[in-house]
């Protein structure tokens, strides 16, 4: 099987789809690049990350468009050509931009299927990077996905690897429901196996990526990495752990979530973003709730702080959850604090 | 009013600070010392010290993701800015912001932002203010928004022009249309091709400067805002003018044609078109400017010296200037 990257898994999976389906477009800001430019050399970009690279060359203008700086007009612009038939995938350049279109996805785009009675469908996939650790500073670096999660009517995808970005977001592409797509940035060059031709990984089905009797890791997007790093490290002791990628936080497979817990009594859940009203939040909520009987040990979370991302490198490390406070996690709710 | 000689050299020497600075940045990028993303903003210089000249530092101004020149041109320390795009714990913002986020409140630099469209809003916000304290008689204090060719096509921007012709407050909307957002040509992304029509629409006095010429600059300055100070209301100044390098550092420009930076580098370098005019009246001489060159030389290595010296911020520093931490 051939090996990619997770940014040409996504890429192969917007190719794939839209040579399958004509109803598919991409909008966003330099999805192609160089419209207006003074070379005359179309696609001088691609998208800044290289996501969308080949799809003007292949499926023109009318299909691959690039617009103005107006995260409002592109959301607004996807939610209404999906009202009307088409399956736009909209490109925010980082998740951090919601903020400028927030009521295109909040009280539009969320709302629609179920405020008009079922009537409408509006399939559209707004993607985006997102995530710390690479120095952008407080405004192109925050990991919402938990803000989204809370919405309802959206459907919300983390990817940990290109494997399951690539049949998660041909999922999305298919999928009836408006849904939000979050790209881990730090994760666009990892590579993994990845099959050629389109296939789906469905929603609300996590995978248990590792088996293990002594306590349940639940770790989302970037965090499922620093996790494997934390449990390779305590392997050496002699601890194994369930470690369970949820890939879509809405719809969230509690299931999964709750049978592990059942095996092992302890659940350490690992988020990127700030504890309060997080996803991490959410699932101790859950195992706080229907686990409650499993529990042997207070649930811990590992999470960013309650603050902005930083910028200085010093302190970026700090803040971005890493194999070793996990390590220290999984320590603590195994009752092995040095 | 004309500028006298001091001022002159001040307008220059600033302008030439902001050049070295982008241009030593350049050049360290390339070595990996500095973290991040940087967007530089040589070639813009004469846009940002012609409108700040007639500035002072109780009137405010909001930077974009582009606000080293800003800054200088504001009076920000050259040190302290260098210290924070190196993420050191005495730059501007304790290195928590980073290039795209220097602040300096004591000199009305209300912020770099890098939400494209961020800015105007809250230079509205500024000018309310500046408005409610305006004294019963003589001058009030002013806000300035700058932007890009890019930001103007951004909601938010319009809402901001919008709001402040309403309220008649002081604040000058200030385009830089170097010709593009990112990858993209202004020509494409701003539909009417005339941002100055555009903001003219609104119901505000706009005007279209060389910004390459410090003294078109300035003079659209002078009368944007002696309407603003005597409360006359908000103007928009769209200045025409290039960066000389990509987007941020490491863009490759596929989207400019071959040969055009060269040029523009020769006719559009804001800093050989005013030692020519200078020249020409004779107001100034070359020796004196090649002082100045000499000196800011100096400053900006000063400076990166000072900045790969300074310490990083310490762990501790990661939960403070918040309301709690848990
Ligand atoms: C809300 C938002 N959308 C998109 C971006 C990404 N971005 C950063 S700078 C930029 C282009 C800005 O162009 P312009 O306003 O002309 O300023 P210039 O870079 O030319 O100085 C874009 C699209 C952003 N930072 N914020
Ligand atoms: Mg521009």
């Amino acid at each position: 099987m051939p090996q990619l990257s997770m940014r040409d898994a996504i890429n192969q999976a917007l190719h794939q789809e839209m040579e399958r389906d004509p109803r598919v477009i991409v909008l966003g800001e330099d999805v192609s690049g160089g419209a207006g430019g003074t070379s005359g050399q179309r696609e001088a970009s691609g998208g800044i990350f290289g996501v969308t690279k080949g799809l003007l060359p292949r499926f023109g203008a009318g299909r691959v468009i690039d617009t103005p700086i107006s995260e409002s007009a592109i959301v607004g612009a996807a939610a209404g050509a999906a009202l009307a038939g088409l399956r736009p995938v909209a490109e925010l350049m980082f998740a951090d931009f919601v903020g400028v279109c927030m009521d295109q996805i909040y009280n539009q785009v969320a709302k629609f299927r179920y405020m008009f009675g079922g009537k409408s469908a509006c399939p559209v996939v707004i993607r985006m990077a997102m995530g710390a650790g690479m120095n952008m500073g407080a405004q192109h670096s925050q990991a919402i996905y938990g803000l989204l999660t809370a919405i309802p009517g959206l459907k919300v995808v983390v990817p940990s690897n290109a494997r399951d970005a690539k049949g998660l977001l041909i999922e999305a592409i298919r999928d009836d429901d408006p849904v939000v797509f979050f790209e881990h940035k730090a994760l666009y060059p990892r590579k993994c196996e990845v099959p050629e031709e389109p296939f789906r990984v469905r929603f609300g089905e996590a995978s248990l990526l590792r088996e293990g009797a002594d306590a349940t890791v639940v770790a989302i997007g970037r965090m499922v990495v620093f996790a494997e790093k934390a449990l390779d490290a305590l392997a050496k002791e002699g601890v194994s752990c369930d470690l369970i990628d949820p890939r879509t936080t809405s719809p969230l497979d509690e299931e999964t979530i709750l049978e592990s817990l059942e095996n092992t009594g302890r659940l350490v859940v690992v988020d990127e973003s700030p504890p309060r009203c997080s996803v991490a939040a959410d699932i101790a909520a859950l195992a706080a709730g229907r686990g409650f009987g499993s529990l042997k040990a207070p649930v811990v979370q590992v999470t960013a702080p309650h603050t902005p991302v930083p910028f200085s490198p010093a302190l970026e490390r700090a803040y971005v959850p890493g194999p070793q406070r996990i390590e220290a996690a999984i320590r603590q709710v195994l009752g092995r604090n040095r | 009013m004309e500028l006298d000689r001091t001022k002159l050299l001040d307008a220059y020497r600033r302008m030439k600070t902001i050049r070295e600075f982008e241009e030593r940045l350049h050049v360290e990028i390339a070595t990996g010392e500095i973290p991040g993303f940087t967007h530089l903003y040589a070639g813009q210089e004469a846009v940002a010290v012609g409108v700040c000249a007639e500035l002072t530092d109780e009137d405010y101004i909001v930077s974009t993701h582009r606000g080293h020149g800003h800054c200088i041109a504001k009076g920000c320390d050259v040190t302290g800015m260098m210290k924070e795009i190196y993420g050191r714990r005495d730059g501007l913002c304790k290195g928590k912001g980073g290039s795209m986020h220097i602040a300096d409140f004591d000199k009305g630099m209300l912020g770099a932002n890098a939400i494209v469209g961020g800015g105007p809003p809250l230079a509205v916000g500024a000018a309310i203010a500046c408005q409610l304290r305006r004294p019963a008689s003589g001058e009030g204090r002013v806000s300035v928004a700058f932007g890009g060719d890019g930001s103007c096509n951004q909601g938010t921007v319009f809402e901001a022009m919008n709001l402040a012709v309403v309220l008649g407050v002081p604040t000058i909307f200030v385009f830089e249309n170097n010709g593009y957002s990112e990858h993209t040509g202004a020509d494409y992304a701003v539909g009417s091709k005339d941002i100055t029509a555009r903001s003219a629409a609104f119901g505000m006095p706009a005007e279209r400067v060389d910004g390459s010429d410090f003294f078109a600059v300035h003079a659209a300055m002078q009368r944007a805002v002696a309407r603003a100070r005597s409360g006359a209301g908000p103007s928009t100044i769209e200045a025409t003018t290039t960066r000389f390098y990509g987007h941020f550092e490491g863009d490759p420009q596929n989207y400019r044609a071959k040969g055009e930076i060269e040029r523009q580098r020769a006719t559009m370098d804001c800093l050989a078109r005013f030692r020519a005019t200078v020249a020409a009246d004779g107001s100034i001489a070359a020796a004196e400017l090649d002082a100045i060159d000499r000196a800011v030389l100096l400053e900006i290595d000063a400076a990166v010296s000072a900045a790969r010296a300074a310490p990083m911020p310490s762990e501790s520093e990661l939960t403070t200037d918040v309301y709690i931490s848990y």
